[in-house]
């Protein structure tokens, strides 16, 4: 009962907050100067004063901002995020046919840098000072402190002009009409750099985070027993040691789905690829209130579901949280 | 006997040409037989809002709009009227009415007839929705005498109305569709399942990514188009744009105008590049004065900040020698421009004398006077580095200019319009008419909050008149007179300093034949293109 209760009070806080994250963006995306009727009038060459009081009036731009506001609200509440003031199409389309692109990009960075940044802790740990580990340690810095759109841009032009083999730019190849295996081949060539890129920064992290949980469960107990009981180092190291090891970087894992979105953003504009982030950057240049709306909310819902998901398996897992 | 059946579809080929060219159907003269298929890539920085040329105008529609719809007529490359949907027509003595005679065997990509009706329908919607008004103000009615005739009638003559049936300005749209009630300028029909009546049919539009257009196979014009497929792919940064061209994914690039770029490509041996193509949308770059601010409303300062600019070192140094020095309102390829401009040679001396004249001496400091800049961002090359040049030149005569970045279009927007201003670089169009792109800078009942209207606030009757009595005359010799003195007063007046042409090339894959390069260049259909 008491659990429960827990789990809606969450729930409500969830809510809440997701509406605040609304409220605060709508009132953000004004602060940008200009407004969409200028960017429509840039794309046509010119407008009439006519068409721009109409586009004005057909947008509610010409309405008070908490009327604005209000009449935002009440239709996100129905769940209606309205339609893109630049492609008069509906937001919610727009956002569900980039949503692949995203998660595949996200999902796949996730994975290579867990992965991998788990494997290189692990090397790391086995000789803390050794030369490999601080080689390890100086390429996890490097690759932590690099702002994702500059390596990004490095390995475009690396792999533009100096080194041409890996596509560069978008999700296919622009003449492909390939289907089944050829076009997941195809698609998958072109995540190659963007994934790297986007995985880098989270590899250094969670290289260094199994690096130190592995050395801190490594000098346990139940480790000195296991290797006294002349258990071979492999086998103390990848069943007993990296099981346990591995907790914290799950937990950073789920907190930080966050920022692998945010990251993305950048990701997306720098490979031009085809998913939310590029949406989000290409939609603020033309101050489509809607569109940039649409998308902030969608990230702050999976953001808040991500953490609650986290909050809840923890629940599950430790009951000393339960309080 | 197999060694000649190679050259038996090839001789086959030849033979259709020559009975194709006999009846005189070929326009060109062309070396290769044009061959069927291929896909064509296309790339663009811009996305297009949608793809109705009817109520959206801009390049970034013009390019899709114009495969999928056709228009009463189009230009060759030395602006001549050539025969399209229309295929003869006639402009009443009075220059008051133009009559269409429409194709019999027209019709629309759902197989329904394109006929007059359909004709006036476009005609008013564009001039009730169509951003670009003065373009056919005139125009009162369009009567429909029979299923292929249709008679445009005017308030009075209005030659600009042969220009405004081009395919950038005058797509021909299903009545049957768009006539449904439905508020047409958010139509559906404008971005999913568009039915056109132009050489290429509606495949997919992925806003921001692609458009896909296919062959139409009942398109009026026998054996056209020649390619099957275009795909239009839309990549914000032109570097990458550039860098599909010369890996081959992209064949044409069209309106590129970075010299690096350009540099580039040119010296690729699997690519040609040409200027010619844009002498319709006749692209200007200028830097534009705000006349209702202080010292810039008194013309002696705007001529001496003309005579600091040395436009020949922007073309040379800053341009790489791609772009041409613009001397006037309407580029010198257009048939209205003429030569007899007061000019500004480049002169640091004159320019000090005219500013001590003016009574702006220098102070202690050796300054004159502080003005700000402001530019469109995103073509640095064409506007950013010229506010820059400007600012240091502007230096060198006791004036101290700040330069004001935008973050982006919309908050350059945002001070234009509201003429928040001393001084701005432009990038503005002619598109084609002096009555559609040039009039709106310069009249006086033009001075508007919106960008692209005549925000120097300049004002001049005898260049409102002077624009109203040209944009009524019909003989044509008069009308360049009109137009020629139009032009000479306005350089006198200088509310605008006119600094270079934009330099848009089409760059193509040397495998692509019959390039766009009529006066509409890649806003035209591309029904010719082959692929060799």
């Amino acid at each position: 009962m008491d659990n429960l209760l827990a789990l809606l009070r969450k729930a409500c806080h969830a809510a809440l907050l997701t509406l605040a994250v609304v409220v605060l963006n709508f009132l953000l995306i004004r602060l940008a100067p200009g407004d969409p009727v200028e960017t429509i009038a840039g794309s046509m060459g010119g407008i009439t004063d006519e068409l721009r009081a109409q586009l004005r009036s057909q947008y509610g731009l010409d309405q008070p901002l908490p009327v604005q506001l209000a009449t935002y609200v009440k239709h996100v509440l129905h769940g209606d995020l309205g339609y893109s003031y630049f492609f008069n199409l509906p937001v919610s389309g727009l956002i569900a046919e980039r949503v692949p692109a995203t998660l595949l990009l996200v999902l796949a960075s996730v994975a290579v840098a867990f992965v991998l940044g788990t494997a290189l802790g692990v090397l790391a740990s086995r000789k803390p000072h050794g030369p490999l580990s601080q080689a390890i340690t100086v390429l996890s810095m490097t690759g932590h402190a690099a702002p994702v759109f500059w390596s990004g841009m490095m390995l475009v032009i690396l792999f533009a002009s100096v080194w041409p083999i890996l596509p560069v730019s978008d999700m296919h190849s622009m003449t492909s009409d390939g289907q089944g295996l050829a076009a997941v081949l195809d698609v998958a060539w072109h995540m190659v750099l963007p994934t790297f890129t986007l995985s880098l920064v989270y590899l250094a992290q969670y290289s260094r985070l199994s690096r130190a949980s592995m050395l801190e469960v490594l000098g346990s107990d139940y480790i000195r027993t296991a290797r006294a009981k002349g258990l071979s180092e492999h086998h103390v190291l990848y069943h007993h040691a990296l099981r346990n090891a591995l907790l914290p970087v799950v937990t950073v894992l789920g907190l930080q789905f966050g920022n692998v979105v945010a990251g993305a953003i950048l990701v997306e504009t720098v490979f031009n690829w085809p998913g939310l982030g590029r949406l989000a950057f290409d939609s603020i240049l033309r101050r489509d209130y809607p569109t940039v709306l649409g998308v902030l909310l969608f990230s702050a819902i999976v953001v808040v579901l991500m953490n609650q998901l986290t909050d809840a398996l923890y629940r599950l897992i430790d009951p000393r949280i339960r309080a | 006997m197999t060694g000649f059946a190679p050259f038996l579809p090839r001789l086959r080929h030849a033979l259709m040409a020559c009975a194709l060219s006999a009846v005189a159907v070929c326009q060109a003269v062309a070396a290769d037989t044009p061959k069927p298929g291929g896909t064509l890539v296309i790339g663009t920085t811009q996305s297009p809002r949608h793809l109705n040329g009817a109520v959206q105008s801009g390049i970034a529609t013009a390019v899709p709009s114009t495969q999928l719809f056709a228009s009463p007529l189009r230009f060759d490359d030395k602006w001549n009227p050539q025969p399209y949907l229309a295929e003869s027509w006639k402009l009443a003595e009075d220059g008051k009415s133009l009559t269409l005679n429409l194709r019999h065997n027209a019709v629309f990509h759902d197989g329904k007839p394109i006929t007059s009706e359909d004709v006036a329908f476009s005609i008013m919607t564009i001039k009730a929705k169509h951003p670009f008004q003065s373009m056919l103000a005139p125009v009162e009615k369009v009567d429909t005498p029979d299923a292929y005739t249709a008679v445009i009638r005017m308030s009075q003559p209005h030659p600009a109305i042969l220009l405004a049936m081009s395919p950038a300005l005058c797509p021909i749209l299903p009545k049957h569709i768009y006539g449904d009630g439905r508020e047409i300028t958010t139509h559906p029909a404008n971005s999913a399942g568009v039915v056109g009546s132009g050489p290429f049919r509606f495949a997919e539009f992925v806003p921001g990514q692609r458009i896909v257009l296919t062959r139409f196979d009942k398109f009026f014009l026998p054996g056209k188009p020649y390619l099957d497929k275009i795909v239009i792919t839309v990549n914000p940064d032109a570097q990458s744009l550039a860098l599909g061209m010369e890996r081959g994914d992209i064949q044409l690039l069209p309106y590129e105008s970075v010299s690096t770029d350009l540099k580039r490509l040119q010296n690729n041996p699997n690519l040609t590049l040409t200027r010619k193509g844009y002498e319709g949308v006749g692209a200007l770059n200028w830097l534009a004065f705000n006349l209702d601010r202080k010292p810039l409303s008194d013309v002696r300062v705007r001529h001496a900040i003309a005579s600091a600019i040395d436009r020949n070192f922007i073309v040379k140094a800053l341009h790489s020698g791609f772009s041409q020095v613009a001397d006037g309102p309407i580029v010198s390829s257009s048939p209205f421009a003429t030569t007899d401009l007061h000019r500004y040679p480049y002169d640091l001396k004159q320019a000090e004398q005219w500013l001590d004249e003016a009574g702006y001496k220098r102070n202690a400091g050796g300054e004159r006077m502080t003005l700000t800049i402001d530019y469109l961002p995103g073509t640095d090359e064409q506007q950013k580095n010229v506010a820059e040049y400007i600012r240091t030149q502007m230096k060198k005569i006791g004036v101290t200019v700040q330069v004001r970045a935008s973050a982006d279009f919309a908050s350059w927007a945002k001070r234009i319009s509201a003429h928040d201003f001393d001084m701005t670089m432009d990038n503005v169009f002619n598109w084609g008419d002096p009555v559609i792109g040039v009039a709106r800078t310069y009249m006086s009942t033009n001075i508007k909050p919106v960008v692209w209207t005549n925000t120097q606030s300049y004002r001049n009757p005898k260049v409102d008149e002077l624009l109203n009595t040209a944009a009524g005359t019909l003989d044509a010799t008069k009308r360049r007179a009109y137009y020629a003195t139009f032009q000479k007063i306005v350089t006198d007046d200088l509310p605008i300093f006119y600094i270079n042409t934009t330099p848009y090339h089409t760059v193509a894959s040397k495998k692509l034949s019959n390039l766009p390069t009529t006066i509409w260049g890649p806003a035209s259909p591309l029904d010719e293109v082959y692929f060799k």
